[in-house]
């Protein structure tokens, strides 16, 4: 039989908030453990949770940013279960008035379509501290560095049919929330933290199948490894006459399978209360207009204006606007230059391979906008030809000083001089009669085929400096001139 | 032997500002007091270093004329507010070792009015209970008669205002434990509305329905207490916004056109005939002082035990979950695992009627219980609070017994769970509605204390000191006081 997968996502997203969601203690990454937990983190008795306005801001902009509803009533609720790093025993979350509610984002699928996910809700969250298993031998370590840093968990319909439209929605939301600047998004570091709920169901069919939930996923590739394991392990019970289980499962990435963590039986039944110690929160009109007022062009948007202002493709836009620090980067670039299409296939082709192979963020790259611009403006005005342009880049990459600079300490001012070329097409022409008499003797169809070996010859003679076209049209008018006589 | 400690709270202000004695002298009495009635058992932690540096610090500070009014005037506090520095057991042997390394708001409140503190209270444990015979420090004592409880939870707060060991005491109010205590030791208890008092530092029973107040041997004693620890703080959210008025300037308004509403449910065919005789007494006295009285409906207010019974242990079942014996609080010796931590940390911490509310609130909130007794206890609060104000519309305040009767025996309802929370039948519907409410003395029954009760509009706490003030001015109940103190 074949199947078709129903897949949604929960994506906790670590909110950029200077402060935990409920205390003042600092939320920076990497501190000594239980060194930024307050009194408030720690669940000492007596303390109180005072909301974190910056947490709702942040919040009310991603709602904004995917068309949602904002839930100008919402309220906190508390989620009871005992863990060692779950200070109070419970924690504070929303369950049934959540601040974002139903919204969409639009994914491209891989035939260059366009598909809606819907967005079920966001709400906001206190996140838990973490549990060290392994440093004390036998002992469970316990760090609540983490515990109360605001997260908003954004949960999707299950709209997605495959591993790659997952992984397709986990980027849109990773760019959407690295745009709007609330949060780093970054999964090695657990800002962002993705939950996949995997079923699989006859191809066909209209009803859900029983479900998994695979938990905590790390990295875009484990998603979509993750997911396409369990479609498999789903696939295989089925047709082995078996029955998938719902429950709770986790990723080995090492042995690229799903485990059992817990099954229904087992869970929490989580009690949610609303929470007696925090009021609901109203939003009024002001606010979200403020907040409004502060949202970024986001990804669709820029899409649209790079096509219309730049003239690169569809493609080239979505890659160029998928992070925002790249798309700036591009857009500088373009901008300045006034060669839309030169400056995408730089950035995308150049610029984003170093990019991939050094590890280096964009704003700290050696080559930064200006310099990039310079170099595309010396290959506009015909200074540079495509050769000479990777050389001079190499050198801005070795910081070796501007791009002119450049061009004049390693003399590779492009050749535009006529005569200058047919000089040197005639000395190559000259010391190749054989390759010429075979060239003129050709039908025509062959003769652009052949014509690779004097303009390669050439381009050498000049030490790569001479202008391409130039020298095309010099060499075929050469070989033209003289043919039959 | 001094006797300063027999002054009034007014008549030690007024001694210290004559210079008649200094705070030393003052609190050296307190002291001395406190150390004669070991056998209350009213105080877990004396601290008398730091009430007599406070003195001594207040001392000098009159000396200069630099002197707030209340600088040296003893206060203690019941144990359930935490101290920096000072233990805060709670009552129970879960903090028997825990230290806070912050002061409640509203022992900073007190600190920042120059008031010297004598100790820590006993109380139930958690503040769970009308007798205070659930506390792990043992049961307190009345001072009208050794044998009978002071009532609870707040019980030593009330003994030891009763007995002369402090002018102030602050105490705690849930479901009617300052106001029960305080009739039951013929002391003046005031519970403020919920939001007037900061919850901060106070460790939590039941989040929606805890409030600080104060027990004292006046009405007039009240206002100035209250003066101190009301106000908005910012470090508890549901903390109330409204201004504090002058609360000593309202005990003095004439009561002439007041209109005083008789709950019909609480003189009905339950009440004793020697309850009867003491309301009506009062009812009398109030007539004589011009106030007119009228009988009002409170549809709903059977349902008000039930409906505590519910919401508080559905709040303390989440609230006392921090107790794991991870962080803070009570370890069981040698876990073998997560689970063992658990269950013996908490199962030594805790005592029999925590665990029980505990018990009863998992109940309430667990998976299909939850529409049943949670849900239907909020939409009761409701109704309760709606029959308030109706009320309301009609009289100006409240009046009613604060208990069914008198200080019982120890031990004598300890069997009986049932027959102990119908303690609070007649004081829990405040805290559901979230109003003030105040217990002042009676008169006696059969030699020992009852209590009238006043019930206010959310935040006419004014209203009950001046009413109370008023007739403490034309009786003389609040002057009665054990034999032998």
């Amino acid at each position: 039989m074949r199947y078709e997968a129903v897949i949604g996502l929960e994506v906790h997203v670590q909110l950029a908030t200077a402060s935990k969601i409920f205390s003042g203690a600092s939320t920076t990454f990497g501190a000594e453990p239980n060194r930024q937990a307050s009194a408030i983190d720690l669940g000492l008795p007596g303390v109180l949770p005072v909301p974190n306005q910056a947490a709702f801001e942040m919040a009310v902009k991603f709602g904004l940013a995917i068309g949602a509803e904002i839930g100008t009533y919402s309220a906190f609720d508390r989620k009871n279960y005992f863990y060692p790093d779950l200070p109070k025993g419970y924690q504070i979350s929303q369950f049934d008035a959540p601040i974002v509610k139903q919204g969409q984002v639009t994914i491209v699928l891989e035939d260059g379509q366009e598909k809606s996910i819907r967005v079920t809700r966001a709400h906001l969250e206190e996140d838990a501290g973490k549990s060290i298993h392994d440093a004390y031998d036998g002992m469970t370590g316990v760090d609540l560095n983490r515990a109360g840093t605001a997260l908003l968990e954004i949960v999707s319909e299950p709209d997605l049919r495959s591993a790659k439209e997952a992984v397709a929605y986990l980027k849109i939301i990773h760019s959407i929330i690295r745009y709007l600047g609330i949060s780093d998004g970054n999964m090695a570091e657990g800002s962002m933290r993705c939950d996949c709920n995997v079923s699989i169901r006859p191809v066909g069919t209209n009803t859900l199948g029983t479900r998994t939930e695979i938990k905590n996923v790390n990295s875009f590739r484990f998603v979509e490894r993750a997911i396409n394991s369990e479609i498999a392990r789903q696939i295989d019970l089925l047709d082995d006459g078996g029955r998938v289980t719902q429950e709770t499962r986790l990723y080995d990435p090492d042995r690229d399978e799903t485990r059992s963590m817990r099954s229904k039986e087992e869970a929490n039944d989580y009690r949610y209360f609303p929470d007696p110690d925090l009021l609901p929160v109203v939003l009024d009109a002001g606010f979200i207009d403020a907040c409004r007022a502060t949202l970024p062009e986001l990804p669709d948007a820029r899409k649209v204006r790079y096509v219309r202002d730049y003239g690169v493709t569809e493609y080239d836009a979505s890659v160029l606007v998928a992070d925002r620090e790249i798309a700036d980067y591009f857009e500088a670039v373009a901008k300045e230059s006034g060669q839309g299409k030169l400056a995408a296939n730089w950035v995308m082709g150049t610029v984003l391979s170093e990019l991939n192979q050094t590890d280096h963020a964009i704003t700290q790259f050696p080559v930064q906008p200006a310099a990039l611009t310079q170099l595309i403006v010396r290959i506009a005005d015909q200074t540079l030809n495509s050769k000479t342009a990777k050389t001079v880049f190499e050198g801005l990459m070795r910081q070796e000083g501007s791009v002119d600079a450049i061009i004049a300490a390693r003399g590779l001012v492009q050749v535009t001089d006529r005569g200058a070329i047919e000089a040197l097409v005639e000395r190559v022409l000259a010391s190749h009669p054989e390759q010429v008499a075979n060239y003129r003797a050709a039908a025509d169809e062959k003769r652009p085929k052949m014509l690779g070996f004097f303009v390669g010859q050439t381009m050498k003679a000049s030490q790569g400096k001479a202008n391409p076209q130039q020298l095309n049209a010099v060499l075929i008018a050469k070989l033209q001139e003289d043919d039959g006589a | 032997m001094s006797t300063l400690n027999s002054l009034s709270l007014i008549e030690q202000i007024n001694g210290l500002a004559a210079g008649t004695f200094s705070a030393t002298e003052l609190v050296k009495a307190h002291l001395d007091a406190i150390d004669r009635h070991r056998a209350l058992n009213a105080f877990i932690t004396v601290t008398p270093e730091l009430a007599l540096d406070a003195a001594a610090r207040a001392d000098q500070l009159r000396a200069r004329g630099e002197a707030t009014e209340l600088a040296g005037i003893p206060i203690a506090h019941k144990d359930l507010f935490c101290t920096e520095g000072v233990l805060t057991t709670c009552g129970s042997r879960m903090l028997s070792r825990f230290v806070a390394p912050y002061d409640a708001e509203v022992v900073t409140r007190c600190k920042a009015a120059g008031l010297s503190m004598l100790g820590k209270l006993n109380l139930d444990e958690f503040a769970m209970g009308s007798s205070n015979e659930n506390s792990a420090y043992g049961p307190v004592r009345n001072p009208w008669d050794l044998d009978r409880v002071p009532g609870g939870s707040s019980g030593g707060s009330a003994a030891a205002v009763a007995a002369r060991l402090t002018p102030l005491a602050t105490a705690t109010d849930t479901g009617g434990s300052i106001r029960q205590p305080a009739a039951l030791t013929g002391t003046c208890g005031l519970k403020p509305t919920y939001g007037r008092v900061s919850r901060w530092g106070m460790v939590a029973y039941a989040s929606s329905l805890d409030q600080g107040g104060l027990i004292a041997r006046s009405a007039a004693d009240l206002a100035i207490g209250l003066a101190v620890i009301a106000g908005h703080d910012p470090k508890d959210s549901t903390s109330a916004r409204d201004l504090v008025p002058s609360y000593r300037d309202a005990l003095d308004s004439p009561l002439k056109g007041l209109r005083i509403g008789l709950p019909t449910a609480f003189f009905d065919h339950r009440m004793s005939d020697a309850m009867r005789t003491r309301l009506t007494t009062v009812i009398q006295a109030l007539t004589d002082l011009g106030a007119a009285m009228i009988e009002v409906e409170l549809p709903h207010i059977d349902h008000a035990i039930p409906a505590y019974y519910v919401i508080a242990p559905a709040e303390a079942s989440s609230n006392l979950s921090r107790f794991d014996g991870v962080r803070f609080g009570h370890r069981a010796a040698d876990p073998k695992d997560l689970n063992d931590l658990y269950t013996r940390s908490r199962g030594e911490g805790f005592g029999s009627e925590v665990k029980r509310r505990i018990l009863m609130g998992t109940y309430a909130l667990s998976e299909g219980y939850y529409e049943a007794y949670y849900k239907k206890a909020q939409q009761i609060r409701r109704l309760i609070k709606m029959d308030f104000l109706q009320a309301f519309t009609q009289c100006d305040l409240l009046l009613g017994p604060t208990t069914p009767g008198v200080a019982f025996p120890i031990g004598a309802k300890t069997q009986d769970p049932v027959a102990m929370y119908l303690e609070d039948i007649y004081t829990v519907a405040t805290n559901l509605a979230g109003l003030p409410g105040g217990s002042f003395p009676a008169g006696r029954i059969d030699g020992l204390p009852v209590g009238f009760q006043l019930m206010a509009p959310h935040f006419a706490e004014s209203r009950i000191l001046n009413v109370a003030h008023q007739v403490q001015q034309v009786t003389p109940w609040h002057h009665d006081h054990p034999e032998g103190l």
